[in-house]
């Protein structure tokens, strides 16, 4: 589908409802109409089906096995226990009976049936009081948040605010209640007033991250908009707003890259929401609305030039910007195991296998988190690398969350290479309609096989960002990564080499479209190089830039009109 | 009846006390009736397939302390090898066939298997480029696994031969109806369309066929205001003009 037809059926949408009410009451057919899964989106939910499926059905005459995934609005991924045992349940009652943590820190179901959708929207809002709006579409999505809570106070009030901007920012259209609530429509039905986003919505999507320095678990660097935490002794003084940054490309397409952030200003902490709409509007109005790969604010950015972009944003917002304020980041990772928060409880980070809550023969995380979420009052925190954090663990209640933590073997992280607890692949296969190599179900594989070739050359305890995506559109976020394999075709993918180890610098192509056996034996003369040659101390992503053909990577500079 | 000729086998296994020895074989040979010929609908029209007779076919499986069997009939058929010869006879079934004017309405109505005469009807009235209205009550299960020829409807209503499609799926959450339900509540088109000179169709299980009947002099009750008795006549009046035709097994 072209970038006009996109636009053509956002335009008359009627404020994003489209046929969707009839669609779902379609009984022929578990999909929607091909423009309500457009529309779709912007309520939080994709069409996808069963790919491992397709063939078989095709030749019993029936439609593939559509089934839909559901993506929670959850700012910086924070969540009571309560909430966490609501999404259990419907995961159990409605969707495949596992929860997927996503890198923006949101809950996604998968394997929903287009009639159970709404009762699952239903049950999501009045069980586990969480909406879908704007998970997924051209809109604001998720914003992520540093899931750190060692900054305490810091943390929480970061965290709050994301939350008011994430509402700020929600689409006005009362679609959503029609649809799946059963909601009254008013008067203006159909012709709501959308302030920031108009009849059309963006262009593209749009991600906010808000990043806790000296944690960059957001890559705050990938984001169309970002917001640096400055706090000057615990006290938050206000944002370095970072913008242009995005994942996604498309293979053989050279218009089309992944691209960092560059840095905007410095507002106070009252001033982001009025600088966040400025920012959606200046890409609202100047985005690109014919070529959908090429309609994401990094292009704007570009065509626009800095100066002019931020000129019009300060135009919008009725401010002028103050300068950057710097900032150092110390890793993009997670921190797993007890670690202390400054009131004096406990959080305890878990890493989660391919980010999939599941049980599992090497660990049983469904069941145990849900025994957690019982006992446990102070809920949860998802983290930007699909993990998660149990928050606000008094010290009278560690004991009892380290048994059952062992007790279902989600203790993985004690256990585990820093290879594969570093490691992120996206879902991919069989859900993902994009997918075109696996991911997530090839992590395991992978990632063990990674890890014996670095024991191989004595590299075991030797922290390495691997990262898989099913795609070049980059949900792990690919060109971070030190190592990442990048789906091209069934077994094959492109390899990318040299990120660091704080989201700050791009990696590069090493090999196009290569055979896992291929990438395998690349790898192997690599790290063999590596393990003589590396200076104390130095990443692999640092090493291969050093010492191998990459260049180094370009500095962050100003993108030229 | 699938099955029956295992559980007649069980039978008299208990009631002779037989074990193996000379002339049990015969004597086992002798209390079995011979395999009836199996009755299938053709799924197909010679004008869109050709010399192929499609059929569909539900594997019976019924649990037994045994484990599990297969229908001999329909085992037989769902374990054939492809490319597997098979002795087969037509039987033509004059009670059941297309109305000769292609410009008739057709409302349709089956479950299960029996949707099976319907795609040949489609797929022969397409050939023909009948102008005639079409509409199908279809009721199964699940549709994810159970919408049989899924596609082809789903094709036919994009192209406009199918002109409504009313489905009721028995085991799907939000739906778990029957075919009969879907006749009730839509009983006011249906009727209009039969007034109209449509032709109705029904075929599937027994019970479904009346339960369909059923539904349908109630719809004459309530919606034409006619007795028990009337209602009935009227039923008898369609199928004397060839436009109520049933095939239920």
């Amino acid at each position: 589908m072209d970038g006009t037809e996109v636009e053509r059926i956002k335009r008359e949408s009627r404020r994003l409802r489209g046929t969707l009410a009839e669609s779902l009451a379609d009984r022929a057919s578990g999909a929607l109409a091909e423009a309500d899964q457009v529309i779709l989106k912007f309520h939080g939910s994709y069409q996808q089906d069963d790919r491992d499926r397709r063939e078989a059905r095709q030749a019993a005459f029936l439609e593939p096995a559509y089934q839909f995934m559901i993506r929670t609005r959850t700012p910086g991924g924070a969540l009571s226990s309560a909430q966490w045992l609501a999404l259990d349940a419907i995961a159990e009652r409605f969707a495949n009976g596992t929860l997927r943590l996503t890198t923006r820190q949101a809950v996604q179901l998968h394997g929903v049936l287009k009639e159970d959708l709404k009762p699952a929207m239903q049950a999501l809002l009045r069980e586990a009081r969480l909406d879908t709006i704007a998970a997924c579409g051209d809109v604001n999505r998720t914003i992520s948040v540093s899931a750190c809570p060692e900054a305490g106070a810091l943390h929480r009030e970061v965290l709050a605010l994301a939350a008011r901007l994430s509402e700020a920012l929600l689409p006005r259209s009362r679609a959503y209640l029609e649809i799946w609530l059963d909601g009254e429509r008013l008067a203006d039905s159909g012709e709501e007033e959308e302030p920031i986003y108009g009849p059309s919505y963006l262009p593209r999507k749009f991600k906010i991250a808000f990043a806790i320095p000296p944690r960059n678990d957001v890559e705050v660097r990938a984001q169309d908009l970002g917001f640096v935490a400055i706090a000057a002794e615990g006290q938050l003084q206000g944002f370095t707003v970072t913008v242009g940054g995005g994942m996604g490309m498309s293979a053989g397409d050279p218009r089309t890259y992944p691209r960092l952030a560059v840095d905007l200003g410095f507002v106070a902490p009252e001033q982001v929401i009025p600088l966040a709409a400025a920012v959606l509007t200046v890409q609202r109005d100047f985005g690109e609305r014919r070529e959908r790969k090429r309609a994401r604010l990094k292009y704007t950015l570009e065509t626009m030039g800095l100066k002019a972009f931020r000129a019009e944003v300060e135009r919008r917002a009725g401010f002028v910007l103050a300068p950057p304020r710097p900032f150092g980041f110390a890793g993009s990772g997670d921190a797993f195991g007890w670690i202390r928060e400054p009131e004096g409880a406990w959080s305890l980070g878990l890493w989660v296998p391919g980010g999939r809550v599941a049980d599992r023969a090497e660990a049983r995380f469904r069941s145990g988190l849900r025994a957690i979420a019982e006992r446990h009052a102070g809920g949860f925190l998802l983290t930007p690398n699909q993990n998660l954090i149990v928050r606000g663990v008094a010290p009278g209640e560690r004991e009892g969350i380290a048994a059952l933590v062992r007790e279902h073997g989600l203790d993985l992280h004690e256990r585990l290479r820093p290879l594969r607890r570093e490691a992120v692949a996206c879902v991919a296969l069989p859900s993902c309609p994009l997918a075109m190599a696996e991911a997530e179900r090839a992590l395991p594989e992978l990632g063990a096989r990674l890890e014996r070739l670095l024991e191989r050359h004595g590299l075991a305890e030797v922290p390495i960002g691997f990262r898989i995506s099913g795609c070049p559109n980059g949900c792990s976020r690919p060109y971070l990564a030190e190592i990442a394999f990048v789906g091209r075709a069934p077994g094959r993918y492109d390899l990318r080499l040299g990120g660091d180890r704080r989201g700050e610098r791009l990696n590069d192509l090493a090999g196009e479209n290569l055979e896992v056996e291929e990438i395998f034996a690349r790898l192997d003369r690599l790290l063999a190089r590596y393990a003589s040659e590396r200076r104390a101390g130095e990443p692999f992503g640092d090493f291969v830039r050093r010492a191998w053909v990459l260049p180094a990577a370009a500095p962050l500079e100003e993108p030229t009109p | 009846m699938p099955g029956g000729g295992w559980s007649r086998v069980c039978r008299w296994r208990r009631r002779s006390g037989a074990g193996h020895g000379p002339g049990v074989a015969e004597e086992l040979a002798a209390a079995l009736a011979p395999l009836a010929p199996r009755l299938y609908s053709i799924a197909s029209s010679r004008l869109e397939e050709g010399e192929v007779a499609a059929l569909a076919v539900a594997l019976v499986r019924t649990a037994t302390p045994e484990g599990p069997r297969d229908g001999a009939g329909s085992g037989h058929l769902a374990a054939l090898a492809e490319g597997a010869r098979l002795r087969v006879f037509w039987e033509p079934n004059p009670r059941f066939r297309l109305p000769a004017e292609d410009e008739r309405d057709l409302v349709m109505v089956g479950a299960g298997t029996g949707i099976a005469p319907f795609r040949a009807f489609l797929q022969e009235r397409a050939a023909r480029g009948a102008r005639g209205r079409h509409w199908l009550l279809y009721g199964a299960r699940r549709r994810g696994e159970d919408f049989l020829y899924q596609l082809d409807w789903l094709r036919w209503r994009r192209r406009g031969l199918l002109h409504r499609l009313s489905l009721a799926f028995s085991r799907q959450r939000g739906d778990r109806a029957y075919v009969q339900d879907r006749l009730r509540e839509e009983g006011a088109e249906l009727l209009a369309w039969i007034e109209g000179g449509a032709a109705l169709y029904v075929c599937g299980g027994t019970a479904m066929g009346e339960g369909v009947e059923a539904a349908l002099g109630e719809l004459l009750i309530r919606l034409r205001g006619l007795s028990p008795e009337e209602a009935a006549a009227r039923l008898q009046a369609w199928r004397a003009e060839g436009r109520y035709r049933r095939d239920l097994y």
